[in-house]
């Protein structure tokens, strides 16, 4: 078995979690003394950690910790989120906690990238809309938000706004082609070939 | 968008074909893997029995965990040694060359691979580390990808990826006495801020980058990512062949070299190449950075005031703010003065050769503060077998610096050497985010090695320019 199956992700519905700031990084994240794994099970209970922790462990106040957002799959946030670290832990973390989509203003490139190739959506939008679905998360914990990503738009509390998902992005989601080893890999002949075609590169026999 | 720039030649070069999402297919001249985000990948590679594709063009180090005192095995961490054990057991059936510590090659990932020579300009680089920018120093395209990707690395030998817009960075003028390649790049961030590369590729040019030597070169490309951007280069000359000529992969071959000459020629950047963007930074008006905040674009000049948040746009406010307040610092002052507990001189920034020259020449014959804990860590076995080689290691012993193993060390909190509590650190890494040198409370101050040399002396952020002064008052 070389090849899984890729499900197509053309909406992603559920409650939201509003996690408010601008440049939250991935060491936030996922601080790194959890790093220090071989795998990615077991990453959800670590998410925001030290946000969501005091020295002795005690619960601190975090949207995380709230018991209302606990089955929340939307993730809504606001600028340059998952900056820094390449870590992987960090979408790992947060889709082990629950979380199927991000809606913010802006994403970091490698996290942004890291998300697509779980098949998790990172939406964009401008800062008064994903303000305004912060409050309405923040207001109504268990309303229905559903992110239409081959649509490109967002539906909750009885209205639709237009939302921006990547063209690259929206096609990988919608046809189910976001897992990529598989798609890589049925050109090998001409992976062989661009390498033949480098001067740098000397390949074993 | 951009067209005949060293970008656009290397992707066209090395794009097997479009993907039908609209991605390119990349070939990967240059696989660096390293201890922490490899093992899920290997893992994910066995779940669907694939194989390493071109184990040939992969490159395996430690260095993320390794500690920088006693690195007997097993380590006394044990979450660390079940790490460099996976790692081991990963790579036993492979033939990847693998530079653990006892081959004397061992370093950062950043460090061993232009100092092998295994970085080359026109070559794609990859490794699941953001700072894989660092390359793109040699004019190589060099970028940090997620464990997915190094799956995909690891079964095809390339990524799926987004073509991106290239803004030229143009530093022209001088770099003043004092002045270093970090605090260019700190500059940059400052100026075009941590989110401002976003969807770029940063080409840094003009006179002043042009002056300066690899290491210069590879701090600036380094920190790209601390601006949002995932590539930066700088095009390949002089410097750069001078250096390739000495190191492994063409020190005993020549012909070599003459025969990959003509294609790194070729793609550099034209002369009339077309960017995205063009942005000037006037050289002459710098002075050594530090940064004030919990981003690494929250920086100023050593004799500037920290800004008010009130005075910033309204999107950086909130962040300036309790950036302020995690410091302890305020509006108005300058950072001169801010009492530091730890000096680190190290990272994939700042752990070459001519960083721990330029440190070592503001530390010689000095002692440091005597509360300050002061780490010097090479960046890898060689760069610290050849700084004891001119007596570097005694320079900052003398002082009252540790003089320790190769590693990331206390760049983050994933090895022994950690801030403790509220602890502040004069720092020549890359990143100040709240946590990231191992305590929750900690706080960093980044800056340049001679700017670290000088804090560490005086017990508090100083202006290398001014030591003397401040040390004999």
């Amino acid at each position: 078995m070389s090849d899984t199956e890729i499900e197509p992700i053309e909406t992603v519905a559920g409650t939201g979690i509003p996690i408010r700031g601008n440049d939250i990084d991935t060491d936030q994240i996922t601080p790194a003394r959890y790093l220090k794994v071989i795998t990615f099970e077991g990453l959800g209970e670590f998410a925001f950690f030290d946000q969501r922790f005091d020295e002795e462990d005690n619960p601190k106040d975090h949207p995380m910790n709230e018991e209302r957002f606990q089955d929340a799959s939307i993730m809504v946030v606001n600028a340059n989120f998952g900056c820094g670290s390449s870590r992987e832990h960090a979408p790992q973390a947060l889709m082990r906690w629950g979380i199927d989509a991000f809606v913010g203003e802006s994403f970091a490139e490698i996290f942004k990238g890291n998300c697509l190739a779980l098949g998790i959506p990172t939406v964009t939008a401008d800062p008064e809309t994903v303000r305004a679905l912060q409050e309405f998360v923040d207001e109504n914990p268990d309303a229905e938000i559903v992110v239409d990503v081959a649509g490109q738009t967002l539906s909750y509390d009885q209205q639709t706004v237009d939302v921006t998902v990547e063209d690259a992005q929206r096609k990988a989601l919608v046809e189910g082609i976001w897992d990529t080893t598989a798609l890589l890999r049925s050109n090998a002949d001409a992976v062989r070939e661009t390498a033949e075609s480098l001067p740098y590169v000397e390949l074993d026999e | 968008m951009s067209e005949g720039t060293l970008y656009d030649k290397v992707w066209d070069r090395h794009t097997v074909t479009r993907l039908p999402n609209g991605q390119d297919q990349l070939f990967v001249g240059l696989h660096l893997i390293h201890e922490v985000t490899s093992p899920q990948a290997f893992g994910m590679l066995r779940e669907r029995g694939l194989e390493v594709a071109y184990p040939e063009l992969t490159h395996a180090t430690v260095d993320h965990i390794v500690p920088t005192a006693d690195q007997s095995r097993p380590y006394r961490d044990e979450a660390a040694e079940e790490m460099a054990a996976a790692l081991e057991r990963n790579l036993a059936d492979i033939d990847i060359v693998f530079d653990d510590p006892a081959t004397g090659n061992q370093g950062i990932v950043h460090v061993i691979g232009p100092e092998q020579g295994l970085t080359q300009p026109g070559k794609t680089v990859v490794c699941g580390d953001s700072h894989t920018a660092t390359h793109g120093a040699f004019g190589a395209l060099a970028f940090g990808i997620g464990t997915s990707q190094i799956r995909d690395v690891f079964a095809t030998q390339t990524v799926a990826m987004t073509r991106q817009r290239v803004r030229q960075i143009n530093v022209d003028g001088t770099l003043q006495e004092g002045v270093t390649a970090k605090d260019v790049v700190l500059a940059i961030i400052r100026e075009l801020g941590t989110d401002g590369g976003v969807g770029y590729v940063y080409e840094y040019a003009g006179s002043a980058v042009e002056n300066l030597d690899m290491a210069g070169r590879m701090s600036i490309c380094n920190m790209s990512i601390e601006g949002g951007a995932r590539a930066g280069y700088v095009n390949p000359d002089g410097t750069t062949y001078d250096y390739l000529r000495d190191t492994d992969a063409f020190r005993d071959a020549p012909e070599r070299f003459e025969a990959l000459k003509p294609y790194w020629e070729s793609i550099r950047s034209d002369e009339d190449a077309e960017y995205d963007d063009v942005v000037t930074l006037d050289a002459d008006a710098l002075e050594p950075m530090v940064t004030w905040g919990t981003t690494p674009g929250q920086g100023v000049g050593i004799t500037e005031p920290i800004p008010d948040p009130a005075d910033l746009p309204a999107e950086k406010r909130d962040v300036a703010r309790r950036a302020q307040e995690h410091m302890r610092v305020e509006p108005g002052d300058t950072m001169t003065g801010y009492p530091i507990d730890v000096a680190f001189i190290g990272s994939c920034t700042n752990a070459r050769l001519a960083d721990l020259r330029a440190a070592a020449d503001v530390v010689r014959g000095r002692s440091i503060a005597p509360d300050v804990r002061g780490l010097v860590v090479p960046g890898s076995q060689r760069v610290k077998a050849a700084a004891e080689a001119e007596g570097l290691d005694a320079v900052f012993t003398d002082a009252g610096f540790e003089w320790r193993g190769a590693g990331c060390s206390m760049c983050l909190g994933m090895n022994d050497d950690q801030l403790v509590g509220d602890q502040a650190s004069a720092s020549s890494s890359n990143r100040n985010f709240v946590g990231r040198q191992g305590s929750k409370a900690g706080r960093t101050v980044l800056m340049s090695p001679p700017m670290v040399a000088a804090a560490a002396l005086a017990g508090a952020v100083t202006d290398v320019r001014a030591l003397s002064e401040v040390i004999s008052q």
